[in-house]
């Protein structure tokens, strides 16, 4: 069985490794580029490469911001990565835009640490901090790819089901709340352990789309 | 904490891969794409191409491999080679590419660095430096451009941390002595740059056995190295180095089985 899932474009990156990601899962992806793209979708994701306010300014340009709102507020599935991750909350360090706001919380600037270089680029290992979906079938290690220079801090630490070490600190590596969830590092590039993330989110897909629709 | 990265560096010219000594005497080592597979399944952490011939006529290739090794590999791969504007940059970048390596056309043209940072972010903003030791009377080293053939006069640690304040994200640290030599990365050199900027830096030029990879990471404190006449002749796979720089106890992520 294949879902209709919606992959937003708004000229900011990664679209295509997305889509083939999802491909190999043979989950076909239909691009959402305005409103009437909305039509039967069953899930979103939103992902993303880049700086903030330019990715919010093109967001906005797809007129999509008002119907992602209605989205989350019927509690509907949607998957953040990486940038989409960010967009989700208030604001970001990176820039003076809002944010789209489903998440209370903002994106700092990654500690300055001397053990750490910035921008944070390659494979960590996840800490998981609560059940979630994404992970129910991936008992072993999961190393993910991480690339960027902020990571989200949410107001309430409980969405927050995995984190990944940097210096003495935690930093976010998936949210996960209500149907809502995001990671920051790239499950479309993160080899084997990435893709069965992504099998994962299908696999309750599929159950949670037979309760909601 | 991320692992160190191991990165198989493939030189592309008309479609095909292609190995030199010092930047001369290439010679056909494959096809692109199916190497690229090859190396992923086998461990590698990231990959690199880059276009050596880097002409009008071979953009549309390269650009035909980018979308061809997008839709096949699943690790993250950076593409450069002749990439002189922000349309060439994006592009790419629309084609499945996660980073971009500029490295002749930073030299030229500096604020492409910091336009190309502001509008797709630092981390897929790679400056590469091809750097060549001054003659014995001077220290340091110079910036080489346009495939090695021509010295800029520029000292390579000023420019490493000129491009990091243009927003570069990382530095790819060719030492034009090493290259496809096989006697060892310039440890020095990457040290010296390594120890001075914030961003990652990826060792490259010189590898010739494992305990050389070891030495770029031990020695050099660089954060990944890049690999290339070592893997592609086939004389250490991926797994054998990992294996070694496990062994040593250096943090790496492990083949996935």
């Amino acid at each position: 069985m294949t879902l209709n899932i919606g992959l937003i474009d708004y000229g900011m990156g990664n679209l295509h490794s997305v889509d083939q990601s999802f491909s190999r899962l043979n989950q076909p992806l239909k691009l959402v580029k305005r409103p009437e793209d909305l039509k039967d979708c069953k899930a979103l994701i939103l992902p993303g490469v880049g700086a903030f306010d330019p990715a919010m300014e093109n967001l906005a340009k797809t007129n999509l911001i008002p119907e992602l709102k209605n989205w989350v507020n019927d509690d509907r599935p949607l998957l953040g990565i990486c940038l989409g991750l960010q967009l989700l909350f208030e604001s970001s360090d990176e820039g003076h835009r809002d944010g789209l706001g489903f998440l209370k919380g903002e994106i700092k600037h990654l500690p300055r640490n001397e053990k750490e270089l910035i921008p944070h680029i390659g494979w960590a290992l996840l800490n998981q901090h609560k059940d979630c979906p994404l992970f129910k079938k991936n008992p072993d290690k999961q190393w993910m790819y991480f690339v960027h220079s902020y990571a989200a801090v949410p107001s309430n630490p409980q969405e927050v089901a995995s984190s990944v070490d940097f210096g003495d600190e935690k930093i976010t590596a998936v949210i996960w709340s209500k149907r809502l969830s995001a990671c920051q590092f790239h499950p479309e590039k993160s080899g084997e352990s990435g893709a069965k993330l992504l099998a994962n989110w299908l696999d309750w897909l599929k159950k949670e789309t037979q309760i909601l629709y | 904490m991320v692992a160190l990265r191991l990165i198989p560096c493939l030189d592309v010219a008309n479609g095909r891969v292609v190995k030199g000594v010092n930047f001369v005497g290439l010679r056909d080592a494959g096809d692109p794409v199916e190497l690229a597979c090859r190396y992923s399944n086998e461990g590698a952490d990231e990959l690199v191409f880059l276009d050596i011939a880097a002409s009008h006529e071979a953009r549309a290739t390269l650009i035909d491999i980018v979308r061809r090794t997008a839709e096949s590999v699943t690790i993250p791969f950076t593409v450069g080679g002749g990439i002189s504007s922000i349309k060439g940059i994006k592009e790419l970048l629309r084609a499945g590419a996660d980073k971009i390596s500029l490295n002749s056309s930073a030299v030229r043209e500096p604020e492409l660095i910091s336009k190309g940072a502001s509008q797709f972010g630092s981390q897929c903003i790679v400056v590469a430096i091809d750097a060549k030791r001054r003659s014995q009377s001077t220290l340091g080293w110079d910036v080489y451009v346009n495939g090695g053939r021509m010295n800029t006069g520029l000292d390579a640690l000023s420019w490493a941390n000129e491009v990091c304040s243009l927003g570069a994200g990382e530095i790819l640290l060719t030492s034009m002595d090493g290259d496809g030599t096989q006697n060892g990365y310039d440890l020095e050199l990457t040290r010296t740059i390594a120890d001075s900027v914030t961003v990652p830096v990826i060792a490259s030029g010189g590898a010739g056995c494992l305990e050389h990879v070891y030495q770029a990471f031990h020695e050099g404190n660089a954060s990944a190295a890049l690999l290339a006449s070592l893997l592609h002749d086939q004389e250490l796979s991926i797994e054998q180095i990992k294996n070694y720089l496990l062994q040593k106890n250096l943090l790496i992520r492990p083949l996935e089985y």
